[in-house]
């Protein structure tokens, strides 16, 4: 068994909670795990990404070769097509459809869009308008956390468990919103395939 | 004891307290600067007291890690790449002094320059000085290696140097930790000269030196991080060092790697282990994430020998951080690939924060230098050199940790007026000040902005070593106290700045601008800090 996955985004989205919280889980399931990850001048608002591999066997590269990776999980929309490179054939594409527009030729959006919907297999969802209805707007990464979720083969419980730990420490209010926005990310992707 | 989730730098960090440092000495900067900070947060450290605090440059670091050790106990030091450039002098004769108690030099060398003006390999400077280097291979290595340098630099007396690169500093994966040991009690060298390098010394350290290198080559055979793997493919064997190994046997997971391999992690070269691979293969293939060190010292200048390939003749990029689909084409197998990128797809360089101090003395630098053309800014290392890009275009040099100042005053001594600087608090700390002092002394005509923060903000938000006290610095250097102007960079105060800045420009002398205002980010997190507390 093994998953590889590439987390993108744009610096200071946060995408390395959604890397934990997968990490966690992967531990917790006592598979072996590298995740690499870009900390420096990038995260100050530049392109960033992260390579999380999970296996049952060694893993050797901390980097995904060219088409092999099993998911791209991305938290902006422009962000998930510079990856497809390593992107595998039956690969999925989960991303976000909020743009994060910090640049002034930012494209078009529905430019962008069409790119993603010619993917065959790819999950576009608006996670920032879907934690905004759970009720927390800040839990956008664990919409696009839930969505990717079905396409990522580890227990359910084990992400729940990890969104525990990770947020405990600032109350069960943050903990259930969290808990929250993961099942509602999920639903969507599994009625909207 | 059950396995560790720890990034190569936190591996390093944890191996070093593991093998009984008593002090770690570092000044921030991509990629090293989570081994300080993981220190900075370990309870371990924080039960033994052991020193962790942050340097004001490299070269201050090393030498105080040096001290820690004639004192007898053990010190490590870690710096980028570039930093060592700073600590050179006192690594370099680091290793002719030796060391009382161990003492490991970690370098993080950052190939395709991720966050770094060049990529330079510091593996060379190991060998420049003499000195056993590792290079891990993954994070377990990472761990292994910072913890048994010690015993290494501890049976030489000599710097060991651990050198690892971006990838592996900043990629996290399962370490398991061995028994940690006590600190060495304080003891100080048997011979009291051994650090004092006047020739008549020196000289003889050095021989010391020179007679250990055969040892340092008989300890790489024998070392356990190095291996040789027969293979009877034998037309063309492999050398792979530190994680190169990694991107090799990616290639080999699933399908039978016949050819023999090197492994390649502890320097300098094993001489036995060369000779094998060499006298069974054809011809080799060096694989290493760096300059081509390896296969220059192979190849020869001549070729007359084996035939070497590598990143010299095209095998491998001949820049750049290696990947695993670089190395399988060196060694012959397809590439997969998926889509292409699509051309929708734009550039998204790094900018500076929504708010940030910064923007605003950009925004008020700028205005006031319109009348006088563009191409006269000299700038830094930090978040500030990002006024470099769109929309600013505000700064016209990056070189070196604190050469804004002396490149402004070197410009100013060829006649260019105004001639500015630009840096930042911690920058100017770390080696600015001196820089300043030259301008005082010749009394050139130079504006030096000091774009004060409050924080090493590239980094992350470490501590700056002066923060509050650059005002009195720059008086104490000698800048006329008129001359030494406090601006507060806000928006509502744009004109007023304007006006501060256009009247320094026109001084014939030495004038500084502190344009001093938190990083945003910093506040941010107190703000968030403060929240979570109540």
């Amino acid at each position: 068994m093994k998953i590889d996955i590439i987390l993108s985004g744009v610096g200071g989205q946060g995408i390395v909670s959604i890397a934990a919280t997968i990490g966690m889980a992967a531990i917790a399931e006592n598979l072996n795990l590298k995740q690499s990850e870009v900390h420096g001048m990038s995260q100050r608002g530049g392109a960033v990404q992260s390579n999380l591999r999970i296996s049952d066997k060694e893993i050797l590269s901390d980097l995904i070769p060219n088409g092999q990776a099993d998911l791209i999980l991305s938290v902006e929309p422009m962000e998930s097509l510079r990856y497809l490179p390593y992107l595998s054939e039956d690969g999925w594409l989960v991303t976000n459809t909020t743009p994060f527009v910090n640049i002034p030729n930012y494209p078009d959006i529905e430019e962008i869009m069409n790119e993603i919907r010619a993917i065959p297999n790819h999950v576009a969802i608006d996670a920032d308008k879907m934690a905004k209805e759970t009720g927390s707007p800040r839990s956008s990464n664990m919409v696009m956390l839930g969505a990717a979720s079905p396409y990522i083969n580890l227990p359910l419980k084990r992400f729940e468990e990890g969104i525990r730990k990770i947020f405990e420490r600032k109350g069960e209010d943050v903990v259930s919103a969290n808990l929250k926005a993961l099942y509602a990310g999920r639903e969507f992707a599994q009625e909207n395939k | 004891m059950s396995k560790l989730l720890l990034l190569g730098d936190e591996a390093i960090a944890q191996g070093g307290l593991d093998a009984g440092i008593s002090g770690i000495y570092a000044y921030p900067g991509t990629p090293s600067t989570e081994i300080m900070e993981y220190v900075q947060m370990s309870k371990m450290a924080e039960e033994r007291n052991v020193f962790r605090n942050w340097s004001v440059n490299e070269k201050t670091a090393m030498e105080a890690a040096l001290g820690m050790s004639y004192a007898g106990k053990r010190s490590m030091v870690c710096m980028k790449h570039v930093g060592l450039n700073v600590a050179a002098d006192p690594f370099m004769n680091a290793a002719i002094t030796g060391v009382n108690g161990g003492m490991v030099v970690v370098v993080a060398d950052d190939p395709s320059m991720h966050s770094s003006q060049n990529e330079q390999d510091s593996r060379f400077y190991g060998k420049f000085a003499l000195v056993p280097v590792l290079e891990p291979a993954n994070q377990q290595e990472a761990y292994d290696m910072a913890f048994r340098g010690f015993d290494l630099s501890e049976k030489y007396g000599v710097p060991v140097m651990l050198r690892l690169t971006t990838r592996l500093a900043h990629s996290r994966s399962g370490v398991e930790r061995v028994k940690a040991r006590e600190e060495n009690k304080l003891k100080l060298p048997e011979d009291p000269r051994q650090f004092v390098l006047l020739p008549v010394i020196a000289r003889k350290r050095y021989k010391l030196l020179l007679s250990n290198q055969e040892s340092f080559e008989t300890e790489s055979d024998k070392s356990d991080f190095n291996r040789y793997i027969p293979g009877d493919d034998k037309s063309v064997g492999f050398i792979v060092c530190g994680l190169a190994w990694n991107y090799l046997m990616e290639n080999f997971n699933e399908r039978p790697l016949r050819n023999p391999v090197l492994k390649l992690c502890q320097y300098p070269l094993p001489r036995k282990m060369v000779e094998q691979i060499a006298n069974d293969c054809d011809e080799l293939i060096v694989i290493e994430d760096g300059y081509p060190l390896v296969e220059e010292s192979l190849k020869g200048f001549l070729e007359r020998g084996i035939k070497v390939r590598g990143r010299l003749d095209g095998t491998l990029p001949r820049d750049g951080e290696l990947n695993p689909d670089h190395v399988a084409r060196a060694v012959g197998l397809e590439v997969k690939s998926g889509k292409n990128i699509p051309p929708v797809v734009t550039n998204r360089p790094p900018a500076m924060c929504k708010g940030c101090s910064h923007i605003d003395m950009y925004n008020a630098l700028l205005e006031a230098l319109e009348k006088y053309g563009k191409g006269r800014v000299f700038s830094d290392i930090g978040c500030y050199t990002l006024g470099a890009l769109e929309p600013f275009n505000a700064i016209n040099s990056c070189v070196d940790m604190g050469a804004s100042i002396t490149m402004a005053k070197g410009a100013a001594d060829a006649g260019l007026f105004p001639s500015v600087a630009v840096i930042g608090d911690s920058t100017y700390t770390h080696s600015g000040i001196t820089g300043l002092l030259d301008c005082v002394n010749d009394r050139s005509p130079v504006t030096v902005i000091i774009s004060d923060n409050l924080t090493t903000g590239m980094t992350g938000g470490q501590q700056s070593s002066a923060t509050g006290r650059i005002t009195e610095i720059c008086k104490g250097v000698g800048v006329e106290p008129d001359h030494v102007r406090v601006i507060n960079p806000l928006k509502k105060h744009h004109e007023e700045n304007r006006e501060i800045i256009k009247e320094e420009l026109e001084y014939r002398g030495v004038s500084v601008i502190i344009a001093q205002r938190e990083c945003i980010q910093t506040v941010m997190r107190k703000k968030k800090d403060n929240k979570s507390k109540q």
